[in-house]
């Protein structure tokens, strides 16, 4: 259903973009023409099974450790890289381990790691970066024994940064990895 | 066969110095001394007053942007291409060269474009020609007029009336355009949300190959300029870029991180079977084929940081092309085969370079440090690049020694991304 609007917002995009060209954009497959931003649906957790407490028992409650390792799509999904880099930083293995968590369960999910770099140096080489990043989080993920088939790593090189500026506090926040579901 | 003196005009640029000229449509840049240029003039067409456009300027433009020649103004002097010209003047002036003509509106609506091009010194008639074209042809028109007069005084082939294509983004809107090639004349081939880089001229000019993120991965597509028809050439699984068509337009070197890393393969144009031809554990990738189809230039950190490498253009063994500097990247390749155009990173600054290949011998060419994306013109006499001024995207282009630049105009908004397209049939 949401799904589905999304799609059609897509469609409006697409279409609207279409306008003023001479080439209508309707050769892509349908299934990626939902928007950058559309995020999958919050996966709501697993609940936990009610207690069979007495009215005199007192449970402790204490944040589930599960619950945050299948976070998800609703967890970080940014790991950010050093310039000219793509060895994923030990600070990242943690968001690693979640979504890799989430997948294992639930192998139905599809995960798209996009690879960004910051402004500087050429176009193509450093989508060829980008991808570097990419393949650097999915044999990551590999190692945490997700399926290849769940996965496919991409790159948008520096043409999709996230913050815009020309000074080292932007290059780090650009230099990045997005886990992606859809 | 007739000789054309070319007076050497290291006094005129001596005093402008290094600087800027405004000229008419666009502003030029004249750096260093030593150059040699000829004087010419061209004088305004007659009744061209009557056209959407000043087709003078579009050819006085034209040869300024060559490097070739310098203006020389000839205000007061009223001609067309059935005058006799007064040579004790143009003497006077110190024209070598002189173009009038003018411009008649026919009984069907279109127009009739004469010139003629006569020797300043001599006072000989060079030739002419006239061109009955519609209003929307005019620019053009006045492309084939600077061709035939570059072409006449040079013995070389003009590339005025050749094409560029180029990317825009606006807000979040990216066109890939399709303009003439000082920039003018734009009109959109592909509007997208999403980025377009990477465009790349078949060789007969008819189609464009490209990376578009509309389907939110790079991906490659060949597009029909013409009727706007286009076909997937590479959506592998991962990323797919840096399109490169092989000087028969059969096979289009492109990036496909398919099996792992960025590797090249060469891909059919008609089968779309994809080929692998490079074997590296890194980054290999912006292919370019030289002239010849024999050899493919490309980018690969195998030796650690991105260098230039050839190899035949079926595969086998790299040769490291680049030397000096620990970042050299974007290759182009001159139609000549003398050229090797590149972008090398020199202090943290990104700068347009230029080898000779026989000799091995490197000059930087501008002075600028976010060059990016150079293309060489059909007649491996200029090049085309993309930068920033001041902040800004621009589009440049300079002739080989880099001592005459002009920045080209185009549609608002940053632009990026360009390739000289060949020569027209």
């Amino acid at each position: 259903m949401e799904l589905r609007q999304h799609f059609l917002l897509g469609l409006a995009c697409v279409a609207l973009a279409a306008c003023s060209s001479a080439v209508k954009l309707d050769t892509v497959p349908v299934e990626d023409k939902v928007g950058t931003t559309v995020q999958a649906p919050p996966t709501p957790p697993d609940k936990a099974p009610a207690a069979e407490a007495t009215a005199r028992e007192v449970k402790v409650v204490t944040p589930d450790a599960n619950l945050q390792a299948l976070a998800g799509p609703n967890g970080p999904r940014t790991v950010y890289f050093d310039y000219e880099s793509f060895v994923i930083k030990p600070e990242f293995q943690p968001l690693l381990q979640a979504h890799a968590n989430y997948l294992l369960a639930k192998k139905d999910r599809k995960l798209v790691i996009e690879g960004h770099t910051d402004e500087r140096g050429g176009r193509e080489y450093n989508l060829a970066l980008g991808q570097k990043r990419a393949d650097a989080v999915r044999r990551a993920l590999q190692v945490l024994q997700v399926a290849d088939g769940q996965m496919e790593s991409v790159s948008y090189g520096k043409e999709k940064p996230a913050v815009v500026g020309g000074d080292e506090a932007a290059f780090a926040k650009n230099r990045r990895a997005e886990l992606v579901y859809r | 066969m007739h000789m054309i003196r070319r007076r050497d005009c290291v006094a005129s640029v001596l005093a402008c110095g290094t600087g800027s000229l405004a000229w008419a449509q666009f502003r030029l840049e004249v750096n260093g001394v030593g150059l040699t240029q000829m004087p010419i003039a061209v004088l305004p067409l007659r009744g061209e007053e009557t056209a959407p456009l000043k087709l003078s300027a579009v050819i006085d433009a034209d040869l300024a942007r060559s490097g070739r020649f310098s203006a020389v103004n000839g205000a007061g002097q009223s001609m067309d291409e059935t005058s006799r010209p007064d040579i004790a003047f143009w003497r006077l002036k110190g024209a070598d060269a002189l173009v009038a003509g003018s411009l008649t509106r026919l009984s069907d609506g279109r127009f009739d474009l004469r010139y003629r091009l006569w020797d300043g010194v001599s006072g000989k008639d060079l030739g002419g020609q006239s061109y009955a074209v519609e209003a929307a042809d005019l620019r053009l028109a006045a492309h084939r007029v600077a061709d035939a007069v570059y072409e006449a005084l040079t013995r070389e082939r003009g590339v005025f009336s050749t094409r560029l294509a180029y990317v825009t983004k606006s807000g979040t809107r990216y066109t890939l355009w399709v303009a003439d090639a000082d920039g003018e004349n734009a009109r959109a081939a592909l509007a997208s949300p999403e980025p377009i880089i990477s465009p790349a001229w078949s060789p007969n000019g008819g189609q464009l190959a490209y990376v578009s993120f509309e389907s939110r991965k790079p991906v490659i597509y060949a597009h029909d300029v013409a009727t706007g028809r286009r076909r997937l050439i590479a959506n592998f699984r991962g990323s797919n870029s840096a399109p490169a068509w092989s000087p028969d337009g059969r096979t289009l070197a492109a990036t496909l991180s398919r099996e792992g890393g960025s590797q090249i393969f060469a891909i059919d144009t008609s089968s779309g079977e994809a080929r692998r031809l490079t074997q590296s554990s890194g980054i290999d990738t912006e292919p370019a084929y030289s002239a010849d189809g024999a050899s493919l230039y490309f980018v690969s950190d195998r030796g650690g940081a991105p260098q230039i490498y050839r190899m035949p253009a079926s595969g086998g063994t790299p040769e490291r092309v680049t030397f000096s500097g620990s970042y050299n990247i974007s290759p182009a390749l001159s139609a000549d085969g003398r050229w090797l155009a590149f972008v090398s990173r020199v202090s943290g600054a990104f700068k347009l370079h230029l080898m000779e290949l026989a000799s091995g011998s490197v000059t930087a060419l501008t002075d600028t440090s976010a060059d990016e994306s150079p293309s060489f013109a059909p007649n491996s006499r200029l090049l085309v690049y993309a930068t920033q001024i001041q902040g800004r995207e621009a589009l440049m282009s300079t002739t080989l020694d880099g001592q005459v630049k002009a920045r080209l105009s185009g549609q608002g908004g940053e632009i990026r991304e360009p390739d000289w397209g060949p020569f027209l049939k």
